[in-house]
């Protein structure tokens, strides 16, 4: 009854959603302020439904109801119920029931939210954005109907593949969905523009904290996929160039140079056209994420042609939006007027200097993913783009993009002073060497990439500080006067302050992880003490336990340094009867900001335990960036600008002059 | 600077950036990119010692021999030929005799694959992407994939989370 009762609510959303995706439109031509209202009761009433669904797969999953397919693939009566209700995305069709869902939470969201926007841009932003749902119900219930019931119901379901069953991820997918259909917000923003044939600053402001909401989830989204891979995956990397995670990288990279030239937009007037297709873009690599991820391209190239079903849909919605949108693009964006002028330096060319470089790494980033797909189905022949293409290509042009940014605070708009900015940097500058000679010191002459990076990181960091200084007048004026001056400064530029501080402690972590890591691999048997980075880790015993749905085996370490204990740690190993699968529970002991990472292989007949034991020095700084960067998002999105004054139209009567 | 003299910084910033990011991208096309082989495929082409490719297979079952300190040597198959490999490290999780594993490493001089990461990529029927492929090209593939207690389910697609994460499970030795 749930099932298809969710079914139903499926059918009626999409059946809103045709409407909303039509008849605002027409209100729009008609200049009908009543048909173009339509809009927004349909994006909420299809929000309401959306939500319905998912509830009601939600429920299913809760009540381990195995009659219905999904259920009896995903997941066992066993399972936790926490694991029971993350299970309902861990597979394809949940999955992207919770991609519509939050589509539709984004469309409702700018229903109740967009009272001041001008009438007929509302309508055609909610058109808009109905035109994404619909094609995604229609995937949804035509090839993916997570509803579909079993004739004859098993009476135990096949469980949810192991690796998933983490609280990791309860929050990576919704939060990474978050950012990924968040972009579609700036994408129906750009349509309807393209389609009104007005841009004005008042756009960008609209746009503008959609876009940050959805990179803030983006950002945090990403931490959170990486941290998880590190913990789960007993490996203790957090990166691997997989198509999975670049898939999520590129629209992060095109949505921060989107966040950005929004900003000259907002602040200028200029850049309109790029701004436009930046929006389109982002979206547009959003969706290239989705058919990605989903179509089982990645998987095997065979399969995607074996069952197309699933694949050609996402395929063909792909093309039609992302074919569609720029073809729109390219009619109507020499139709846009053209606005401010700047100077190469200066505030704004710093900002087209951001969108150059992460646009330009975006695009290696796009072209190492797609490459071997392309060259396998045109040529056969396989490769493998693994982290050396990345590394030479994505960090050489993410390189001077470091250098640049803390100038791009300190220059003024329309004309900047350089020379300016690199005095007031100076003590930045001066930090940068100062470490960079000190760790180089330090490491007594080792690779000298690893010192410059740490080095750049430091600049970026202290730059953001700089910049603050500048700004309250700190160390210049009196400290009641600066005191005054921080209240009175705006959040966001605490916002830029913390975003770029981000970025430079990520770095830190990243050099630190990736160059100082050190490993320590053997078989171990109970007393045997391994020595790594100045602890002491001695095996204790291993043991073995029975969990709710796993047989555990863990094994007991004692860390000690210098002769004195510190902690216990368990790594253990996990044996899933249900899919005869076993995962690896790394354990993890944070030092500061350094990790100890004990993961367990195989035991050998003599009762010995092959363990990989890792020291990583300041490993968590490189989620501890993100972290920063999504605070920063956050000040920003709560400066006062984006709440007071901005979204009220110029003129009263906007909403009802002629769509085009 | 007048509007046109101030376009043409930004293209031509912006053209400089491209270029040097197209260089890039050739240049790292060039260097970093592994091929992927089967036994079969190594066996007719004669890799030279030295070139760093991938090796996927199933990995033989009874082949599988434990030395001191991790040491591990194993053979991997394809039903048309079979090459021994050896490697130094924890084996993924996944690793089974009888089940596909890809491994990135070179040929030495006797004709042993030295393999310095093994990777046990899998889907569902744990069989990595490329084994699966090169497998069913040569007719070798078993499409059973597991017992499946219901016949009539269409075997889901579904295990593209997995890959996210079991895509990165894999056995290095440094």
């Amino acid at each position: 009854m749930i099932a298809e009762a969710g079914h139903y609510a499926l059918v009626l959303a999409l059946a809103l959603a045709l409407i909303q995706s039509t008849v605002p439109v027409l209100g729009a031509r008609l200049r009908d302020p009543a048909l173009m209202s339509v809009a927004r009761s349909s994006a909420i009433g299809q929000l309401l439904f959306a939500a319905a669904a998912f509830a009601a797969l939600v429920t299913l999953h809760v009540t381990s109801d195995f009659s219905v397919v999904n259920v009896f693939e995903n997941s066992h009566s066993l399972k936790p119920m926490i694991y029971k209700i993350t299970g309902v995305w861990g597979n394809h069709e949940g999955s992207m029931l919770l991609w519509v869902s939050i589509l539709a939470l984004f469309g409702g969201l700018v229903a109740v939210f967009g009272n001041n926007l001008p009438l007929s841009l509302r309508a055609h932003v909610l058109a808009v954005q109905a035109w994404i749902a619909s094609a995604f119900y229609l995937f949804i219930l035509i090839t993916s109907n997570p509803f579909l019931r079993i004739a004859n119901p098993p009476l135990e379901g096949r469980d949810l593949n192991p690796i998933l069953q983490d609280i990791g991820l309860a929050v990576h997918p919704p939060m990474l969905y978050l950012g990924y259909v968040g972009f579609s917000i700036s994408f129906s923003f750009a349509i309807a523009a393209l389609l009104e044939g007005r841009i004005d600053a008042a756009w960008a402001r609209w746009v503008r904290p959609w876009t940050l909401v959805a990179w803030i989830f983006l950002t945090l989204g990403i931490a959170m996929g990486s941290y998880w891979a590190y913990y789960e995956l007993g490996w203790g990397g957090w990166w691997f160039w997989d198509p999975v995670e670049n898939a999520s990288l590129m629209p992060w990279l095109a949505g921060t140079a989107l966040l950005h030239s929004a900003l000259v937009m907002e602040k200028r007037n200029a850049l309109k056209v790029w701004t436009i297709l930046l929006s389109i873009l982002t979206f547009s690599l959003s969706l290239l994420g989705t058919f990605l991820v989903r179509s089982g391209v990645l998987t095997s190239v065979h399969a995607f042609a074996t069952d197309p079903t699933r694949g050609v849909f996402i395929l063909l919605i792909l093309c039609l939006f992302i074919g569609g949108s720029l073809t729109l693009f390219a009619g109507r964006a020499s139709t846009l007027k053209q606005g401010g002028l700047f100077a190469p330096i200066s505030r704004e060319g710093a900002l087209v200097l951001n969108n150059l470089f992460l646009t330009t790494a975006c695009a290696t980033v796009f072209v190492g993913t797609l490459y071997p797909l392309a060259l396998e189905v045109l040529t056969g022949a396989k490769i493998s783009v693994g982290a050396p293409f990345f590394n030479l290509t994505f960090g050489p042009l993410f390189f001077p993009l470091l250098v640049a940014v803390p100038f791009g605070p300190m220059l003024a708009w329309k004309r900047g002073d350089l020379l300016g900015a690199a005095q007031r940097l100076l003590a930045a500058g001066v930090a940068a060497l100062v470490v960079t000679a000190l760790v180089w010191a330090w490491t007594r002459g080792g690779s000298a990439l690893a010192p410059l990076a740490i080095g750049l990181a430091v600049f970026v960091i202290a730059g953001a500080i700089s910049d603050l200084v500048e700004r309250t007048g700190l160390f210049r004026m009196p400290l009641a006067i600066a005191m005054q001056r921080t209240r009175g400064l705006p959040r966001s530029v605490w916002g830029s302050a913390f975003a770029h501080a981000g970025l430079g402690v990520a770095l830190i972590g990243i050099v630190c992880e990736t160059t100082w890591n050190s490993e320590y691999i053997a078989t171990m048997r109970p007393n045997d003490v391994a020595r790594l980075a100045g602890y002491e880790l001695k095996l204790d015993g291993l043991s073995s336990q029975q969990g709710p749905n796993f047989r555990e085996m863990t094994a007991a370490f004692t860390v000690s340094s210098d002769g004195e204990r510190i902690a216990a740690m368990t790594p253990s190993k996990r044996n899933f009867t249900t899919r005869a699968m076993s995962t690896t529970e790394a354990a993890l002991l944070t030092r500061g900001f350094s990790q100890l990472y004990i993961s367990l292989g195989d035991t050998t007949a003599e009762g010995a335990i092959a363990v990989r034991i890792y020291h990583k020095p300041l490993v968590l700084l490189i989620w501890l960036g993100p972290v920063l960067m999504a605070f920063g998002g956050l000040m920003s999105l709560s400066d006062r600008r984006l709440r007071v004054g901005a979204p009220k139209p110029a003129k009263a009567l906007r909403g009802l002059q002629a769509a085009e | 600077m007048t509007r046109k003299q101030r376009k043409l910084t930004i293209i031509g910033g912006a053209l400089a950036v491209l270029a040097v990011a197209v260089g890039l991208v050739l240049n790292a096309l060039r260097d970093s990119i592994v091929f992927f082989s089967t036994p079969t495929m190594v066996a007719e082409k004669h890799v030279a010692p030295g070139t760093r490719f991938r090796l996927g297979g199933l990995v033989q079952p009874g082949s599988l021999v434990r030395g001191d300190n991790l040491a591990v040597t194993f053979e991997v198959a394809d039903g048309g030929a079979k090459l021994p490999v050896a490697f130094t490290g924890i084996l993924p999780d996944l690793f089974r005799e009888g089940q596909g594993i890809v491994a990135e490493g070179a040929l030495d001089a006797s004709g042993t694959f030295k393999a310095d990461t093994v990777l046990a990529k899998h889907d569902e029927t744990y069989m990595p992407k490329d084994v699966a492929d090169a497998l069913k090209k040569q007719g070798y593939w078993k499409d059973n994939g597991g017992a499946r207690p219901d016949a009539n389910l269409k075997p889901s697609a579904a295990s593209t989370e997995t890959r996210a994460a079991a895509g990165a499970v894999q056995g290095a030795s440094q």
